[in-house]
């Protein structure tokens, strides 16, 4: 049973994280600026608020999500599963055989991003910044999406070997096609989401995911191996972000030349 | 009565925010591995944690780190101190990558990489000892990179040529690294950005482009921390080719 300790314990270590970032912030404020803060009782309220809601999440994760699903990635690489879909036993295994790994890579990559605090304060910020042009919703699918297929393409190179850097550059081409075509508005959001999706909720899992394939499958070395899969799960919500404003942006060109057609 | 109606709602919106892990994690579980949850009550228990832990961060984003953000960086707009300015974004993002629990747990395992690949001896002095240094050349890139986001938006330089050169960085840089250090340099862009920088970062950014004259907050505003996640890789790949 969880007990009153463990809270406690998720919640200074969250205090001890907040208390560099507020003595800075605090600090600037009273010895530089020299202003006093517009509500300040709000605003302390508001940074307790955080570390209150913040250390809840922490401790519900552990509780509930982070030894279900690390489990869970350990089952899915392990060989007693992999074979228990094969005839013949003596066969050995080819990358096509880690196809649950691939799906359950693509929708833990999803649903842990959609629950990321820190993208949904981006998302909020943009639909704010963007006078409701971008969903707070439409951006966060958009970022998962990215996150999912980035980590089932990251499972995959774990799985066949792949220098890791030759996919990222390959990534970066793409990125740099994308900004070419992109609408120019979205382009540093679409930057910014490589960042955000990366935190609480994704890290520990997708590094349990990465660090079970790279001791499982033979010939892989997990320190060597294992690391990389955050890199994938940065890179490829900047593809998806920019490809979401392209598509919003084309659907949108094509209804009004549509309505032009009906108006000649 | 109203407090706790808005509440109830906003709990909601957490819920659902939370509804795909569980569909993954049941569907995995019964379908795929045919095995019962272990334990019922704590799954549950902690369930409700993370909703209401959601919920009240949510609110907390909302009355206080986007306000103090935003009305910091138009504080300093309107001091015009430009060093004052510099320093304040150096600082937050030095301080706050530092104590980046991900980040000391990636030093760590870097070190042990290190250590098993023969660049540093197997001793856990020298281990910690590169850990360290790896952390604080982290945070002092991260420092670097809010600083030069800040800079951007001021100059209003567009984002994509600098994004791009330092995409044109990664890449030569990993011809030279040692090939042990390039997944973790890779991730490390990843793991700098904490769930209390994100936003604080964002609403400074937007707060200073918005009150720049010339600058649009969703052209400038956003872009602090792409820079973030770029400049640790560069800042770890360089730090792995001068240890070996």
């Amino acid at each position: 049973m969880i007990s009153l300790s463990q809270f406690i314990n998720t919640f200074t270590d969250t205090v001890v994280d907040v208390i560099p970032i507020a003595t800075i912030i605090f600090g600037f404020q009273i010895a530089v600026l020299r202003k006093p803060v517009a509500n300040l009782h709000q605003v302390i309220l508001g940074f307790f608020y955080v570390i209150l809601g913040l250390s809840l999440f922490l401790l519900g994760l552990e509780l509930a999500l982070f030894p279900l699903g690390e489990t869970m990635a350990k089952q899915l690489t392990a060989p007693e599963f992999l074979y228990s879909f094969k005839d013949d036993i003596t066969e050995t295994l080819s990358w096509i055989d880690y196809y649950w790994v691939y799906l359950f890579a693509f929708a833990i990559g999803f649903s842990t991003t959609i629950a990321e605090p820190s993208l949904i304060a981006v998302a909020i910020k943009a639909n704010q910044v963007s006078g409701g042009a971008i969903g707070v919703n439409g951006l966060r699918i958009a970022v998962a999406l990215g996150v999912a297929i980035g980590i089932s393409l990251g499972s995959y190179r774990i799985v066949v070997g792949d220098p890791i850097h030759y996919y990222i550059m390959g990534g970066y081409v793409v990125v740099i096609i994308q900004t070419h075509f992109a609408p120019k508005l979205i382009v540093p959001l679409a930057y910014d989401s490589g960042g955000v999706t990366t935190s609480t909720v994704t890290v520990p899992l997708v590094t349990a995911l990465g660090l079970g394939l790279a001791s499982q499958v033979p010939g892989r070395n997990p320190v060597i191996d294992g690391f990389g899969l955050v890199a994938f799960a940065s890179l490829f919500p900047i593809i998806s972000v920019m490809a979401y404003a392209q598509i919003t942006q084309w659907l949108n060109s094509r209804a009004s030349s549509k309505e032009n057609d009906n108006a000649l | 009565m109203k407090a706790v109606i808005a509440l109830f709602k906003a709990m909601l919106g957490s819920f659902r925010d939370l509804l795909p892990i569980v569909f993954v994690i049941a569907f995995f579980q019964f379908i795929v591995l045919q095995e019962p949850l272990p334990n019922i009550f704590s799954i549950l228990l902690g369930l409700f944690f993370v909703v209401l832990g959601l919920t009240f961060f949510i609110f907390g984003l909302n009355m206080g780190l986007f306000p103090i953000g935003e009305s910091m960086a138009q504080s300093f707009a309107r001091k015009g101190s430009l060093f004052w300015l510099i320093l304040f974004a150096f600082c937050l993002g030095f301080a706050t990558t530092i104590a980046e629990p991900a980040l000391t747990a990636v030093a760590n395992e870097a070190a042990k990489v290190a250590a098993e690949g023969g660049v540093i001896p197997q001793t856990i002095e020298q281990m910690d000892g590169y850990a360290n240094g790896l952390r604080v050349t982290v945070a002092l890139s991260v420092g670097l990179a809010i600083v030069l986001g800040v800079v951007r938006i001021l100059k209003g330089w567009p984002i994509h040529i600098m994004i791009i050169g330092g995409y044109i960085g990664v890449v030569v840089l990993t011809w030279f690294a040692p090939e042990t250090i390039i997944g973790i340099a890779y991730d490390s862009g990843g793991v700098t950005t904490s769930t209390i920088t994100v936003p604080l970062v964002t609403a400074l950014g937007i707060g200073l482009a918005s009150s720049i004259k010339g600058r649009n907050p969703m052209v400038d505003g956003f872009g602090l921390i792409a820079f973030a996640s770029l400049l640790p890789m560069i800042f770890v790949m360089l730090y792995g080719m001068v240890l070996s």
